[in-house]
This record gives structure tokens, C-alpha cells and sequence, in this order.
């Protein structure tokens, strides 16, 4: 399987060439509308054993050969009902909304390329094409108070959370209109009003921050004793920070304090140029969890759908209490890492193979054939994103740079600072300081 | 059992936050009821922290601890005992070993509304998380534009201390006090300790609290006001340790003590020194720094760190550059020797500065004394 040494290419353990239908295991594409497996279970003991379970409340199932002969046994598979009749994954408005929000992504990415060659934008710029099924899938089922962080390529997760275009596009400007006010730029996403902690460069660095984002929800109901504080947070990032320390250090805390927290890794199978086959010594990450007792499925990121039913669950267990779930989504992206790259490691076969893999593609493709939608809605839809997406060029255009006072904004919350209040004196001498805080 | 409740209930109403009564007797009350108290008002450094941190702690339940051996084990130095008895394991977490993930984690619940207290065993181990510090508490407010703000404490031992070597010894006083959107504080006695552990938990920024484990054990006379629980110290403002003419020492942390004590001798002498008390690296209290240095004409920087671009190089280029035409000497600068902490205990008595150091540096300093000049700021 793997090479062992680094000097040889390594031929993928799947060969992703070969078509649709092919049944492979954990990496087969299924057709749309084909129901998400999800394996879970982390109690059960490693072995050949694997065991047939429905899941509760949840009337999903899976064809049944997709199991690896070697897989872990905590790994549970699902009878597929084979039915007369598809059932539906999603009504009428939710699959626009689901569209809707693809198609922004999308139009909103390409977009960015655009503006990036004509000079509005600078610096490193990441692009999602092809990745949407991913955000979408799980940021739609959020509310506005639950909590993402992101990598650097986090334009699109900003969107799906509800940040508006035209805040994310002044962003990138680098106005004073932008979601951070020109200051954090394209990998700096925030945006407390949505939910949105962040946009790192550094990847890794988003995901103890997401834990901490759900330790803060578990201890608001368990100790400040707010019973309706069940937000969730979800980690996303991708398949070359699943070797990262920072990782491992988070699931095992996570599960250690049962927190209300789901990793996403949206394995596009590249970190730059690099190889996830060649940087990795077992490539299903979605395996690493079992190995910390934590539930964790893989899922085909390019079906949003699929990535929909397998969040349901995640969301649920989290809000319920019982604790983290990792989930790897194989996905795609179709432009280099980032402007800046020339994507020359690539083999044009494999990109050809996730172009017809296309996510939006594929859900028109069901919707209309599901008769959810007819071409008209959906023509209708892509207007108004185009709209959307001009309209947030030109806002972005016309809005102002920052003024040079802004250079030194920001810094400290705490806009006096040192200790300073106001009325220029010291906090400690206000009689109202034992109130606890510096807020003034 | 009525009768310990009806006792306890002023003192609990005190803890709450004052209420305009009685502040002396009510601060007497309270002192009585903390058992380590001799009647002098004497607390050591530990004990003063952990007070501060005990009193924030039931002030604001939105204050809670992390860190390693925080709990059960009280502590690894024994800063945070009887907390974990006190507010139970929800708020006082014993975390793994993962300083990066539970650093990280702080930081989050830091923006989430949350008001953490993490303890690195000592700062060496923050180098683990050091990403964590500077990229997502630092740097946060300013990257989100003022709407996210990491109201966050990092705190433990700094600096040497005896016989630990090499990658348990090292000061970061420098390192941190660099980075905008950081609030480094650098306590010497116990008055320091409770008053800017309680303004770093209040505030609202990110704030990294260096202590030193060889004072944790040293008491110190506290005043009744600082025995207050509503007592807190500015940030930001350096303190002069005992004033004088001939010469300002400025310095922070243990090296406050060995300053205080190379004045004690060089009084015999005749030099009069200036103690200044930094308690604060960022923000730098340049005003006092160069009050003091108009008044006296000679500058002593001291500290334990390494030399090349530490605290003592920012404080003399700050002085060149402002109170330039009112030196009288060189600025003289002691620090760390230029090398990893070694193991030997001669070696490491050579490695960090000495008393007689300080004294002779000042020696130095004075060779060419003028006449007195005018205190201008």
C-alpha cells in the first residue's frame, strides 16, 4: 500500500479515475440521492466484525456493500431499504436554499479570481471552488448563534454563516466597510454578529479555538446554569492538518469533556502540492477518531446531500450532549491552492474526474429529475446571486480605504488601557470597579 | 450553625463587592477570617495570588481555571490551593498535557464570553503554545476590527530559578513584551501580586502574568487597602520602590529585591539610588522611566534575561532617545549572561546577576557625579 520511502510515488489506495458506479468502498461516489453511510460506535473492540445497526431516529441507510474488508469494526453499516419510490432528502425550499447558497459560493469564488487579476485584491487569496457541498451541507443546518472556525481559505464559510457579500468582498478590498474593517483580510474572517471565530492562517490553530468555543457552551449550562445555552461549534479544516499535533491534542480533549464541538476535515487531497497519500501514513483520517473514543464517519463531500444527512446527526449528538463526532468529507478543490499557485502537481485525470463530480451540478441534476424545482427557479436563483455578487463588487468599490487613524485602533479592547478609565483615572479608585469588570 | 452563617454573612456580603460600609473594619473582618494572616499583615506572594484569584473567582462566575495540576494536585507550585475544594472540578480544570490544544481552547471560550485563567507550569512550556498567545489572543481584537476581544489570563512561573537548567530557566519578559495587543505584567511583591492579578482578570485583553517561583515564598507587609477585596493596581504604571538622587535602577520581578538591597549598601556609601518598579512591561511606563532619569542623570538597567534586545535594551533606548541631554553617564545595562541556563550551581550563580553586580555597575555609573539636577516631568 503506502510507500515507505518518500522517494517513490505513491499510487493511491483508490483509483479515483475510474467511474461514478464503481462500488469502492469508502471512497466510491454514489449517485446523488444515494443515502450517506455513517459509522460510528467507538465502544465496539477492533476486528473483523462489523455489525448492522439502525441508527435512531434516523431513517437513513446505505447500500450494503460498501464496506471495506479491512476496516475497523467500529465502523457500523446500514441495510439499504431499496424502495420503489426515492425517498426525498430535502423539500422544495430547502433545496433552493441549498442552491442558493452553492451558487453564491461559487459565483462569489470565481468572482474573487477575477477581481485578484485585476489588481482589487492582493496578498494570498483561497479559493473553494468545487468545496461548497461541504459548507453548505453543515453551515446551513446551524443557527445564527452556533460557532465556526475556519482555515485560511474561509470566504465561503463566511458566507454560509451569513456574513453579507458585500462585508466579505470590502474585506478583501481591504475598506474600512469590510466584516473586520479592512484589518483582517482574506484569511482573518470574523465576525462575532454570525458566529464567525475566525479565518487562521496558521491551520490548526482554528480548531482548539472551536473546542474552547464549545467548552464555553457546555459550562454556560452546567455551571452558570443557562439551560438554553446548547450552542454548537464546528472545526473546519483540512487534510494536511490532520497530522498536525494541535489536532490530536483537541480530540482527545474534546472527547475527554464530551464537548459540543464536530471536526469537518474537508479532505481535498492536496496541501498545497503536497500529497495527502504521500504525507500521510494512514490516510483515512476518518479513523483517527475511534482512536480517542470519538465517533467519526466519512462522508463524499462532493454530494451535499450526503454531507447534509451525516451534519443532521453530528448536530444532533452535539446538542444533545453526547459529544464531539469527526467527519471526513472527500471533496475537491478546483483551483490551485491558492491565486498564487500553479497548480502543476495535479494530474489533469483527476481533476477531470471531480469536475464531473461537480456539486452544484449534481444537485440541480436532482432537483429537477426529483421535479423539487424547475429550470426557471433555479435560472431565477442564478440571476439573483450574479446580482448579488456585482452588487458587492461595487459596494466594495466604492467604499473607502481606512483612514490612517485606524492604523492604531484595535489593539486592546480596552481603549483607554493601562489600567485607565475614562475620566483619566485610575480604574482602581472608581467605587463601581468591585463590580468585575473593565467595561466601561 | 445559625451562628456561623449570621457571622459569615457580612463577610460574604464584603466578598461581594463593597457596599459602603465601614471600609477598615470591614477590611479587619476580613483579614481575621483568612487564617494564614499573622496579625502584621504579612502574606507571601502565593498567598496573594491565590486570594486575588479566589476573591475574582466568586465575584464573576464567568472566571475559571485551567492548566496542569491546577486541581487536585493544588497546584504545581501550589498557587491555585484549595480552589479546586472551594468552586469544584467545573471551574478549576486539571487539563492533559497539551498546551497548544488547551491554550487554544482557552482562547476560544476567551471569545466566547468566557474569562479563563490558563497556568503554564512555567512559561518554558508556553513555548508549545506560543502560536496560540500571539496569533489568536493578541492579535484577535485588532485582525476582527475591535468586535472580537479575548478577555483571557496566561500565568506561572517565569524566569530562573534554582538548579532547573537550561530549558527551565529562560525569561520571556522580552519576547512578549514585543507583541501589540499583548498586556504583560511582571509583579515583584505580594501588593503587586493581588493588584495585578485582579486588574489582569478584569480586564478585557489579553494579559500575560509572569511570576517568579523563587518569590512565590517571600512575605511581604501588605496595608489594609490592599488586603481590600475591591483593591486592583493600574496597568501600565511603574512604581518607585524607594526614591533618590544619584542614580535610577530600573528593573522588575525578583531583581526589585536585589536592587532594594545593593541601595541599602550603596547608602553606606553615599549614592543614593532610585528603585523603579516596573510591574508593567507593555505597556512601558516611559513617563516614570524618564522622570526619574531627569532627576537623578544616570540610568541602571537590570534584569535576568538575555541581553541582546531585552527588556533593559528597550529601556535605554527609550531614555537615549527622550532624556538624552540629561544623562550624566553611560546607561548601564545588567542582565542574564549570554547562554543557555547551565546546571552547575557556580555556573548558574555566574549566569544570572548578583547584588554585587548591581552595586558595582552603580559604582560605575556614579564615577562622574555633578551636581544635583532639577526633577522636570
Amino acid at each position: 500500500m503506502a510507500a515507505l520511502s518518500s522517494l517513490r510515488v505513491v499510487v493511491p489506495q483508490v483509483d479515483i479515475t475510474r467511474g461514478a458506479s464503481g462500488a469502492q468502498g469508502a471512497h466510491s461516489a454514489g449517485a446523488v440521492g444515494d443515502k450517506a453511510f455513517f459509522g460510528l460506535r467507538s465502544g465496539q473492540r477492533l476486528g473483523a466484525e462489523v455489525g448492522r445497526v439502525t441508527l435512531r431516529g434516523c431513517g437513513v441507510a446505505v447500500p450494503a456493500g460498501n464496506v471495506r474488508a479491512t476496516a475497523a469494526a467500529s465502523k457500523v453499516v446500514k441495510e439499504k431499504a431499496k424502495s420503489e419510490k426515492a425517498q426525498l432528502l430535502v423539500t422544495k425550499e430547502e433545496g433552493l436554499e441549498l442552491y442558493e447558497d452553492m451558487v453564491l459560493g461559487r459565483s462569489f469564488e470565481d468572482m474573487c479570481a477575477q477581481m485578484y487579476y485585476r489588481g482589487k485584491m492582493f496578498g494570498f487569496v483561497h479559493l473553494y471552488n468545487g468545496q461548497e457541498a461541504v459548507s453548505t451541507g453543515f453551515i446551513k443546518l446551524l443557527r445564527k448563534e452556533d460557532y465556526v472556525t475556519s482555515t485560511y481559505r474561509d470566504h465561503v464559510h463566511a458566507l454560509s454563516k451569513g456574513v453579507p457579500a458585500r462585508q466579505v468582498m470590502a474585506e478583501l478590498f481591504g475598506k474600512t466597510t469590510g466584516c473586520c474593517r479592512g484589518q483582517g483580510g482574506s484569511m482573518h474572517m470574523f465576525s462575532a454578529e454570525h458566529g464567525l471565530l475566525g479565518g487562521f492562517a496558521f491551520i490548526g490553530e482554528g480548531i482548539p479555538v472551536a473546542v474552547g468555543a464549545a467548552f464555553s457552551s457546555k459550562y454556560k449550562r452546567e455551571v452558570l446554569k443557562d439551560d438554553k445555552a446548547d450552542t454548537v461549534s464546528i472545526a473546519f479544516f483540512g487534510d494536511g492538518t490532520a497530522n498536525n499535533g494541535q489536532f490530536f491534542e483537541c480530540l482527545n480533549m474534546a472527547q475527554l469533556w464530551k464537548l459540543p464541538v464536530i471536526f469537518v476535515v474537508e479532505n481535498n487531497l492536496w496541501a498545497i502540492g503536497m500529497s495527502h497519500y504521500r504525507s500521510t501514513s494512514d490516510v483515512e483520517i476518518w479513523k483517527k477518531g475511534p482512536a480517542f473514543g470519538m465517533a467519526s464517519a466519512h462522508v463524499d463531500g462532493m454530494d451535499v446531500l450526503k454531507v447534509r444527512e451525516v451534519a443532521k446527526e453530528a448536530v444532533a449528538r452535539a446538542r444533545r450532549g453526547d459529544g464531539p463526532t469527526l467527519i471526513e468529507c472527500e471533496t475537491y478543490r478546483f483551483r490551485g491552492h491558492s491565486l498564487a499557485d500553479p497548480d502543476e502537481l495535479r494530474s489533469p485525470a483527476e481533476k477531470a474526474h471531480y469536475a464531473a463530480r461537480d456539486p452544484i451540478v449534481a444537485l440541480k441534476k436532482y432537483l429537477l429529475e426529483n421535479e423539487l424545482a424547475t429550470e426557471a427557479d433555479l435560472k431565477s436563483i442564478e440571476k439573483k446571486i450574479d446580482d448579488v455578487v456585482e452588487d458587492a463588487v461595487e459596494f466594495a468599490d466604492a467604499s473607502p480605504l481606512p483612514q490612517r487613524s485606524q492604523l492604531l485602533e484595535n489593539v486592546f479592547a480596552d481603549p483607554k488601557g493601562f489600567g485607565i478609565g475614562p475620566d483619566g483615572k485610575y480604574r482602581c479608585e472608581d467605587p463601581g470597579f468591585t463590580a468585575g469588570t473593565a467595561q466601561v | 450553625m445559625l451562628g456561623a452563617l449570621s457571622r459569615n454573612r457580612p463577610l460574604l456580603a464584603l466578598l461581594r463587592g463593597g457596599n459602603g460600609g465601614d471600609k477598615a473594619a470591614s477590611a479587619a473582618l476580613w483579614a481575621a477570617s483568612k487564617r494564614f494572616m499573622s496579625s502584621d499583615n504579612t502574606i507571601t506572594v502565593r498567598e496573594a495570588l491565590n486570594s486575588a484569584i479566589d476573591e475574582e473567582m466568586s465575584a464573576d462566575n464567568k472566571v475559571f481555571v485551567m492548566g496542569e495540576e491546577v486541581g487536585e494536585y493544588q497546584g504545581a507550585y501550589k498557587v491555585t490551593k484549595g480552589l479546586l475544594q472551594k468552586f469544584g472540578p467545573d471551574r478549576v480544570l486539571d487539563t492533559p498535557i497539551t498546551e497548544a490544544g488547551f491554550t487554544g481552547l482557552g482562547v476560544g471560550a476567551a471569545m466566547y464570553g468566557l474569562k479563563p485563567i490558563v497556568e503554564f507550569m512555567t512559561f518554558n512550556f508556553a513555548m508549545q503554545a506560543i502560536d496560540h498567545l500571539i496569533n489568536s489572543a493578541a492579535k484577535t481584537n485588532y485582525m476582527s476590527g475591535g468586535t472580537i476581544n479575548v478577555p483571557i489570563v496566561f500565568r506561572g512561573p517565569n524566569g530562573a530559578a534554582a538548579g532547573v537548567a537550561a530549558q527551565h530557566s529562560q525569561c520571556f519578559a522580552a519576547w512578549y513584551g514585543q507583541v501589540p495587543g499583548l498586556k504583560v505584567l511582571v509583579p515583584y511583591d505580594a501588593e503587586d501580586a493581588r493588584g495585578l492579578m485582579k486588574a489582569a482578570i478584569r480586564d478585557p485583553d489579553p494579559v500575560v502574568f509572569l511570576e517568579n517561583e523563587l518569590l512565590y515564598g517571600e512575605s511581604f507587609p501588605v496595608s489594609q487597602e490592599v488586603l481590600d477585596p475591591s483593591f486592583t493596581l493600574p496597568i501600565g504604571k511603574a512604581k518607585i520602590m524607594r526614591e533618590g538622587d544619584d542614580l535610577t535602577i530600573v528593573t522588575f520581578s525578583k531583581m526589585v529585591g536585589y536592587a532594594l538591597k545593593a541601595a541599602d549598601e550603596l547608602a553606606k556609601e553615599g549614592i543614593s539610588v532610585e528603585v523603579v518598579n516596573l510591574r508593567s512591561i507593555r505597556p512601558l511606563d516611559r513617563e516614570t522611566i524618564n522622570a526619574s532619569v531627569r532627576k537623578t542623570s544616570r540610568l541602571l538597567t537590570l534584569e535576568e534575561g538575555w541581553p541582546q534586545h531585552g527588556v533593559g535594551a528597550e529601556i535605554c533606548a527609550s531614555v537615549v532617545e527622550e532624556s538624552f541631554y540629561y544623562l550624566d553617564a553611560p546607561v548601564e545595562r545588567i542582565c542574564g549572561a549570554d547562554v543557555p541556563m547551565p546546571y552547575a550551581a557556580n555556573l548558574e550563580r555566574l549566569a544570572v546577576p548578583q547584588i554585587d553586580d548591581v552595586i558595582r555597575a552603580a559604582r560605575r555609573a556614579c564615577f562622574r557625579k555633578e551636581e544635583k539636577k532639577q526633577a522636570t516631568a
